[in-house]
């Protein structure tokens, strides 16, 4: 009646299938997981104020890890305890928003890619006295929802700081990758680089999850049409990828990225990356535990209603090596 | 479906309570919520909480509605890949066709039916038809579902969020019925929680108590046999994928409706969380054996581990890890209490 053996190996697939989907994720990590995952405090004595951080960002995104080491170093440097949890999935994100709030936490921190999914689990969190931060994405909801400042960088404005450097540097038809398909700060960076570029500019979708996928579909579209003399990747892993592509195609498009990693960072010192939008996620991860317990024992707000910006800053081969080191360590 | 073959028949011995309780698929899954929920409850008081449970019961709702259809599905002996991309495509539909066309919500939830019951129907009679795998046939349609997903909405609306489903005609009352909250003793209970259990109620009754469920252990155990002793196998397996089309388009609307947008992406990967879901509650691969009840029970496995994670203070980092041990575990469970009820029967 039993096929043992079939049903061993049924179960021994989906864990395959589980480790690779845990996996993968995890493929560019460039060394930001040392970081410890909560505060050690004394509870004794005063009473240390609780951060909850909940973002968009998948476990094991590079970006993600950075601002994740800048809240648990606020969290080490002002006596904060902080948890960080990250979801794509915008519903799951909101259950975890309703979870720091049924705990109580001090201070919610929130990155709003779908706003409109989070905006009843923000306005909860608002209306039981937790002071929110909206950091990353999401700016243009972020005063609606009650949130006492923004924390980030305006896509739309980088995207054409970007757009008019790659112009500078003597570009005309850019391709501008887009790897998460719903993203909507992706096509805001990729719209503003079109205003900033006064060009022509493609957009190409990809799947960050493939990256072999991602360099294939790139090289493709270089070999295809050699009028492409720009390509603007959104993700460091994308950068690379990117790298790799335009060699043995005979292309000499101008490869430059949205974000740092260290791999980018020396691709930029070597001359094959022409430069890099910084948007400071350490920054995103640090600054708003700080606003928080300000707020909490200052009753400070930053900003007077506008987001406080954090980006973008430009990584070009004249700082690169000093980041470079910094971007080792998992704070850049 | 039985004949009479005298007085001694071993399938009309009685059989002790306790040996029906072990060979019931779901025990292994039962036993795993039970351990997970103390677990959790012992590390955090508001997971124990009234707010805490409609915390994790909510994930567990919307997970739980597909894992009960592709638990019935995986019985009937087949899989449905394009089941996660599915409640995406549904979702948009229904933002799309709201906002874009401005037709009533009402309306925009009908024709998204329509439209996943056309998937439904296209993997069912491609499934029977060719006699392929539907492993293969739905691993086709995922695809193309995911590349309709992001072609189309990005064709419409130049972008990947679809947004502004508040205040369309129509839209309060489809909330109401798809997203809005129960008050229960002053927490608010997701009402999808009530269609899960509706649901689970209904495909246990389905599955135990009618000739439609008989047809689905039939035809996932051995179809030929089933064809042989005259179960329509064809008409069996295409209502099973019109059953994940379904449960998909609920999922959909219930996700659209709450996030007020849908995203391009939505669902992509899901379909292996529900398949996981439905083997936690003692589904075969290899079909013919499963229940629903149990499927749920996986679901609510999934539910409070990613709930209980964020309580527990843990790092996020290690939820795949702890569901896959829980997979393993509950597979090896279940595996094992089948043998000893089986080799004790003789």
């Amino acid at each position: 009646m039993l096929h043992a053996r079939r049903h061993w190996a049924g179960a021994l697939l989906l864990a395959l299938v589980l480790a690779a989907v845990a996996g993968c994720s995890n493929r560019v990590d460039s060394g930001a997981t040392a970081a410890p995952t909560a505060t050690p405090q004394s509870r004794g004595g005063n009473h240390a104020l609780r951060v909850a951080v909940v973002t968009h960002g998948a476990a094991g995104d590079p970006f993600w890890a950075v601002v994740k080491n800048g809240a648990v170093q606020a969290g080490k440097d002002l006596h904060v305890r902080v948890s960080y949890q990250g979801s794509g999935v915008p519903q799951t994100q909101a259950q975890f928003i309703d979870a720091a709030v049924n705990q109580h936490v001090d201070g919610l921190v929130v990155s709003m890619a779908n706003p409109d999914a989070l905006k009843a689990s923000i306005r909860r969190a608002v209306g039981q006295g937790i002071p929110v931060v909206t950091i990353n994405s999401g700016e243009a909801q972020s005063a609606a929802f009650g949130a006492i400042t923004h924390v980030g960088q305006d896509e739309s404005v980088a995207g054409e700081a970007a757009g008019a450097r790659l112009a500078k540097s003597g570009a005309h038809h850019v391709l501008c990758v887009i790897h998460e398909a719903g993203n909507i700060g992706l096509t805001q960076r990729c719209q503003g680089a079109a205003k900033g570029l006064s060009g022509k500019l493609d957009t190409l979708q990809v799947n960050i999850n493939n990256l072999a996928q991602v360099q294939a579909t790139i090289r493709a579209k270089l070999t295809a049409d050699h009028s492409i003399d720009g390509v603007l990747a959104l993700n460091p892993a994308v950068a690379m990828a990117a790298v790799s592509a335009e060699s043995g195609t005979g292309s000499t498009a101008k490869i430059a990225t949205f974000d740092l990693s260290g791999d980018v960072t020396s691709a930029i010192e070597q001359g094959r990356v022409l430069f890099a939008v910084d948007q400071q996620p350490y920054l995103q991860g640090y600054l708003p535990v700080q606003l928080i317990k300000l707020y909490h024992d200052n009753d400070n707000t930053l900003g007077g209603g506008k987001p406080v910006l954090t980006g973008p800053g430009f990584v070009t081969k004249d700082n690169a090596a000093k980041v470079a080191q910094l971007a080792k360590e998992g704070t850049r | 479906m039985s004949t009479a073959q005298g007085a001694v028949d071993e399938r009309l011995a009685t059989t002790s309570p306790l040996r029906r309780l072990l060979v019931r698929p779901e025990l292994g899954a039962l036993i795993g919520a039970v351990v997970v929920f103390v677990f959790f409850a012992i590390l955090s008081p508001t997971f124990r909480s009234p707010a805490g449970i409609a915390n994790w019961l909510d994930p567990a709702s919307t997970l739980g509605i597909m894992a009960v259809a592709v638990a019935l599905l995986m019985i009937g002996g087949e899989f449905d890949l394009s089941a996660g991309v599915l409640t995406g495509s549904t979702g948009l539909a229904v933002t799309i066709i709201a906002t874009r066309f401005g037709l009533d919500v009402w309306l925009a939830v009908a024709i998204s039916l329509v439209l996943a019951l056309i998937v439904g129907l296209f993997n069912g009679l491609l499934v029977v038809r060719t006699g392929l795998p539907s492993f293969i046939v739905t691993l086709g349609s995922y695809l193309v579902l995911q590349g309709l997903n992001l072609g189309v909405t990005k064709v419409l609306t130049g972008n990947v969020l679809v947004g502004g489903l508040v205040g369309r005609p129509g839209f309060s009352s489809a909330h109401l019925v798809f997203s809005s909250s129960v008050v229960l003793g002053g927490t608010y209970f997701k009402v999808s929680i009530v269609w899960w259990l509706v649901l689970t109620a209904l495909a246990t009754v389905v599955l135990l108590r009618t000739r439609f469920g008989n047809w689905v252990f039939a035809v996932g155990g051995d179809q030929v046999a089933a064809r042989n002793v005259g179960v329509p196998a064809a008409r069996t397996k295409v209502l099973l994928f019109l059953t994940t089309a379904t449960a998909a388009w609920l999922v959909g609307t219930i996700t659209a409706l709450r996030n007020t947008s849908a995203q391009a992406d939505a669902g992509v990967g899901d379909e292996l969380t529900f398949i996981v879901a439905a083997v936690i509650g003692g589904c075969l691969l290899t079909g013919g054996y499963g229940s629903a009840i149990g499927a749920t029970f996986g679901a609510l496995i999934f539910g409070m581990t990613s709930v209980g994670i964020v309580y527990a203070g843990w790092d996020a980092d290690w939820y795949k890890l702890f569901l896959g041990a829980m997979l393993l575990l509950a597979v090896f469970a279940n595996r094992l209490v089948r043998r000893y009820a089986e080799r004790r029967r003789g």
